[in-house]
């Protein structure tokens, strides 16, 4: 699904330089539950921004879905971000006055679809997430955690290929926090590649793999789990509960 | 798309009514107040006979004092108007189509139903040739004959407003009227005619040129039969050692420039022909110790001959620039609150950027915002230019300022509105749409 090689990225000002991310080299594989994590200013978030193509990087190379986007145009990477990537942020981004099936309904827009398949899939996704009853509703109507949940129903409209999530779960408290997760699971027992960003070690060993980033470099990428065990092994402290 | 990005920009001008509503009365303000000016200056300078430009023209010669230009601020024009010795000669010619010759008498019309004393018509003597050169609509009857010319006949047309108040608006035409104590028989009724400016004859000046016109027509060679001295505009000069002037006789011998002359000349070789023509009159009378002023024998087409008389005044053209000025002032603001509130959006517009959206999209969902923006000016701008001209009309109702006469709304007005909202707006809107288009969508994506 993703191959990055040797991916650098500078941020540079008058003054100084940043090394944000210093030959950055990883490969998730179509379908996997991958945990991000590492200290504040370790480079989680460029490293998301350059796999979500909302950056573009120095050197390296970047294949998605099995193309080269190293070099693409602010256009291409729009059309690839529409098509194949959802985006789960920690502040929701919802658009706050459009209502909820409005906001699900903004990529499809952009992806130019005809009425009725957008309504169609914005229903199945709000169904998904268990909110079709609040498709009117204004996003400041609804709590945080629905807010995520609407934030998700609109990264899965599309259909896309790979979810990247950034601290989906940063503004939740700890019961709206394992729905999301339970969420992101079930998307990803769907076949969608995600990529979960996060600081909480909890959330992070849910994850199929755990992949840790420090000072721009991935220190290690430890095997996959197989799915069934993942499943077994996510949902087993929950039961414990 | 078009639909979407509509009702995105009527959100979010909803979502901030208070800068909306600035913003909408910014624009109106400045369309307004062009609109105003704009109405006014289109309306002095346009040409109420665009169909005939280049049929009709205005003859002058240079037959001024030899020792000082006619007019000294520019030396180069010749008078206006002619003098009856070149226009009586010029007039005999069979080279236009149709020739006319203009002037203003004073006359004194008795005699209708029910009419207690004489009343002062100001009375334009000309020829037949007028009425179809200018396409003069009537109301009855018609105009008099060539023939009528050559007597003359004792023909007379009335004006619309002067049959309304001499006969109450009822047709006239075969009834007698007296005209400076002479029986009259009523040929024609104008129909309701004001062509502003009254381009035909431009000697008025100022607020002449928007003025009411004649009140009656009669042959142009009453004028001389009856020794009526010409009312309105009429330039003298004397030759040193040359008698004053005294009599009536003295008038049509002398220097002095009273009657306009229009010919119509339908193809560029009858022009030319006409031209050559006035050349060998001024060549024979130059020979013969007149006209020793360089030769500037010209046919002003109306067009040339509206700028020629500089029918917009130059205080409406100051005042054109003020508005335009005005409104750049009220765009200036737009832009500056435009961008304010564009810039402070643009973390929804980096959401929509990382959700998919294009640059040219972003940059088209705001510039739809910024025409919604441009409409509702427009309106608005028009409803205030409306009641603008209407101030304008009540303000100069009882002057003779041409601002009053000429101050009325029309679809060109409605058109200039539209189109000039529209493309300043607009404009003024690309820079922050465009700005707000090249947001990245990284940026806000962490802070929003």
């Amino acid at each position: 699904m993703l191959r990055m090689q040797d991916i650098s990225k500078i941020y540079r000002t008058d003054l100084i330089e940043t090394h944000a991310l210093r030959a950055l080299s990883l490969e998730v594989r179509d379908g996997e539950f991958v945990a991000v994590s590492g200290p504040s200013g370790s480079g989680k978030t460029t490293f998301l921004n350059i796999a979500g193509l909302l950056e573009t990087f120095d050197s390296g190379t970047y294949e998605l879905d099995g193309r080269d986007v190293s070099r693409l145009s602010d256009d291409a990477r729009s059309r690839i971000r529409n098509e194949k990537i959802g985006f789960i942020f920690q502040s929701f981004n919802l658009i706050p006055d459009l209502d909820i099936f409005d906001n699900v309904d903004v990529p499809l827009r952009y992806r130019r679809m005809k009425s009725p398949e957008r309504r169609k899939r914005i229903e199945s996704s709000l169904e998904l997430v268990g909110l079709a009853a609040r498709m009117k509703h204004l996003p400041a109507q609804l709590s945080g955690g629905q807010q995520q949940r609407v934030a998700i129903a609109r990264a899965i409209a599309g259909d896309p290929a790979l979810i990247l999530a950034d601290e989906p779960t940063g503004n939740l408290d700890s019961l709206m926090a394992r729905q999301i997760m339970d969420l992101l699971e079930k998307i990803n027992a769907m076949g969608t590649t995600v990529i979960l960003v996060t600081h909480d070690p909890e959330l992070a060993r849910r994850a199929e793999r755990n992949i840790h980033i420090v000072d721009g470099v991935v220190l290690d990428a430890p095997a996959q789990t197989p799915a069934s065990q993942r499943q077994t092994a996510a949902h087993a402290p929950r039961a414990a509960e | 798309m078009l639909g979407y990005y509509l009702r995105l920009a009527v959100k979010s001008l909803r979502r901030t009514p208070g800068l909306t509503a600035l913003m909408v009365g910014a624009i109106a303000c400045g369309i307004a107040a062009c609109i105003v000016t704009l109405t006014v200056h289109h309306a002095m300078g346009r040409n109420p006979i665009w169909w005939k430009n280049n049929v009709l023209y205005a003859v002058t010669m240079d037959s001024w004092d030899p020792r000082r230009p006619y007019d000294p601020d520019r030396p180069t024009v010749a008078p206006s108007q002619l003098t009856y010795l070149d226009a009586t000669y010029l007039y005999g010619s069979d080279i236009p189509q149709r020739k006319t010759l203009l002037a203003f008498v004073q006359g004194a019309l008795a005699g209708a139903p029910g009419q207690s004393a004489p009343v002062w018509a100001m009375t334009r003597i000309t020829t037949a040739g007028f009425f179809h050169m200018f396409d003069v609509p009537f109301e009855y009857g018609g105009p008099w004959s060539a023939a009528a010319d050559q007597g003359p006949q004792p023909v007379i047309v009335l004006s619309h407003r002067e049959n309304q108040r001499l006969y109450d608006g009822r047709n006239s035409v075969g009834r007698t009227i007296l005209w400076n104590h002479l029986r009259f028989r009523i040929v024609g009724v104008l129909a309701h005619w004001d062509p502003r400016p009254r381009f035909y004859d431009l000697t008025g000046g100022g607020s002449g040129d928007f003025g009411g016109s004649a009140r009656a027509f009669v042959p142009f060679r009453w004028g001389s039969m009856l020794h009526l001295f010409p009312i309105g505009s009429m330039s003298c000069w004397v030759a040193p050692g040359a008698p004053p002037l005294q009599t009536y006789r003295d008038l049509l011998a002398s220097n002095c420039v009273w009657i306009t002359m229009w010919v119509e000349l339908p193809t560029a070789a009858r022009r030319e022909r006409f031209l050559d023509f006035v050349n060998a009159y001024w060549a024979q009378q130059h020979a013969a110790g007149r006209f020793q002023r360089p030769r500037n024998n010209h046919l002003w087409k109306v067009s040339q001959w509206l700028r020629l008389h500089r029918i917009v005044s130059n205080s409406s053209r100051l005042l054109l620039r003020i508005a335009f000025a005005f409104l750049a002032v009220c765009l200036i603001n737009t832009v500056g609150i435009l961008l304010a509130k564009f810039l402070r959006a643009a973390p929804l517009a980096g959401v929509r950027r990382a959700l998919g959206a294009r640059r040219g999209e972003i940059f088209a969902q705001h510039l739809v915002e910024v025409a919604v923006l441009a409409l509702s000016g427009a309106i608005l701008g028009l409803l205030l230019g409306i009641a603008g001209l209407a101030g304008v009309r009540a303000l100069y109702a009882h002057s003779y300022s041409a601002y009053g006469k000429v101050a009325h709304f029309d679809l060109i007005g409605i058109a200039w509105a539209l189109a000039l909202a529209g493309v300043s707006t607009l404009l003024a809107g690309l820079y922050p749409a465009w700005r707000v288009g090249r947001t990245s969508p990284a940026r806000y994506l962490k802070s929003q």
